[in-house]
């Protein structure tokens, strides 16, 4: 099963979460950082992953010879990623999302494939990563490329944790998709909750099954409660507030190995998951 | 004389310029001899995610302008001006259209020979 961790945005424990509940997991597991602008779950798993990968989009390069400037490859791109205006043409390699539209349609053979290094992809045995090349924007299809790597090179037969970006915008989305489980982390106050309600409707239409993990609990308020009790969404673990673990996870360790308390919070989180994912596939 | 484009907050000569190029409201296309002017709602642009820059550039371009004046027209827009030949000038604030057509036809105004960086505002 492939469990994905999100939030409505940063810094609300996403990655605590991700790597304690990959430390606990009771089957063979690998863990998947698809957070590519900022990717920093390898920090609490180590060894340092090797790079395996540089992964490539293939963008149009106008060919002035050949091109009859008749604008379709232009109309037919969404991304306006090419311009194509009296006998003016111009690509913009780094607005193209690599969907290969303008190849097929153009009639004369005037767009030639041409590669864009976009990131790359780091790994070992248990783990995967992806990085965006610094200055990047395009991270769907980088995130999409290691879902496919992982597809590739980890056995069908164990569960992916994976770590996905925050936000609710498209790179969030395609590290979602087709997964068997949501967790959103979520902090308790009026700003979490209003992150919660963005992940949650964004979230929705993917049909997939979602639950709530509240981080730092015992500050804030009771709006969050509220609201998943009236969506009917499970509340499947609050992780206290505490100081020494704040302190343990800067230094790179894993807050479910901090103390026993850590680590039953994690199991039980972890056995909900995996119950909810077998009840839904029971369906 | 060529007809200026002029980024614009409304159809009106002497209403407020708009200091955005991609994401304009709309453009006034004046010609600098009578001061007629003409006005591109620049809409279906502003709401666009990504490419504001560049459709606004085309739909410039396809006007017949020859020049264009702005607060800021960031690096794609740019590229489709130049590949078009259309002469830019940017950096203005705080005036009307009318005003900055008078300025650009006393040669009082300068053309730039690069887009305008994130760090320049906007
Ligand atoms: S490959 Fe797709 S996104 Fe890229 S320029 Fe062609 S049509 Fe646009
Ligand atoms: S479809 Fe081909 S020929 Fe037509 S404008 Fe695009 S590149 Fe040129």
């Amino acid at each position: 099963m492939k469990i994905a961790v999100a939030s409505g945005k940063g810094g609300t424990g996403k990655t605590t979460v991700a790597s304690s509940l990959f430390s606990v997991w009771p089957e063979l597991s690998a863990a998947i950082d698809l957070d590519v602008e900022e990717p920093n779950l390898h920090i609490f798993l180590g060894p340092d992953p090797r790079r395996l990968k540089t992964v490539w989009l293939e963008v149009p390069e106008l060919d002035e010879e050949r091109c009859t400037y008749c604008g379709l490859c232009s109309q037919l791109c969404q991304f306006k990623a090419i311009s194509i205006f009296d006998g003016v043409g111009l690509t913009f390699p780094e607005m193209c999302h690599a969907c290969g539209g303008c190849f097929q349609i153009c009639p004369a053979g005037a767009l030639k494939v041409v590669q864009r290094e976009i990131g790359s992809i780091h790994g070992n045995q248990r783990f995967l990563m992806g990085r965006l090349r610094v200055g990047e924007a395009m991270s769907p299809p980088l995130i999409r490329a290691v879902r496919r790597e992982a597809e590739r090179i980890f056995d069908p037969s164990m569960d992916l944790i994976i770590d996905a970006p925050p936000g609710v915008s498209c790179p969030a989305a395609a590290a979602v998709r087709d997964t068997d489980f949501i967790l959103l982390v979520a902090e308790p106050t009026p700003f979490g909750c209003h992150d919660l309600k963005l992940a949650h409707q964004a979230f929705e239409p993917f049909g997939i099954p979602m639950g709530v993990a509240i981080n730092r609990s015992g500050i804030g308020d009771d709006e969050i409660y509220n609201y998943c009790s009236g969506k009917g969404l499970e509340i499947m673990a609050e992780i206290p507030f505490d100081r020494a673990v704040a302190e343990a996870y800067s230094f790179g360790r894993i807050v479910a190995r901090f103390s026993e308390k850590m680590g039953s919070i994690f199991r039980i989180l972890a056995d909900s998951i995996r119950r909810k994912v077998l009840q839904h596939q029971a369906k | 004389m060529d007809k200026i484009a002029v980024s614009a907050q409304s159809p009106d000569l002497d209403g407020p310029m708009d200091q955005r190029f991609g994401r304009a409201a709309g453009f006034l296309i004046i010609d600098p001899e009578t001061m007629e002017s003409e006005y591109m709602d620049n809409g279906s642009s502003q709401v666009l995610a990504q490419g504001a820059g560049i459709q606004a550039a085309e739909m410039v371009a396809k006007s017949g302008a020859k020049a264009v004046i702005s607060g800021f027209v960031g690096p794609k827009a740019f590229r489709i001006l130049q590949a078009a030949g259309i002469r830019i000038v940017h950096g203005l604030k705080d005036m009307t259209p009318r005003q900055a057509v008078e300025l650009f036809k006393n040669g009082q105004l300068e053309y730039a020979d690069a887009p305008a960086r994130p760090e320049d505002g906007i």
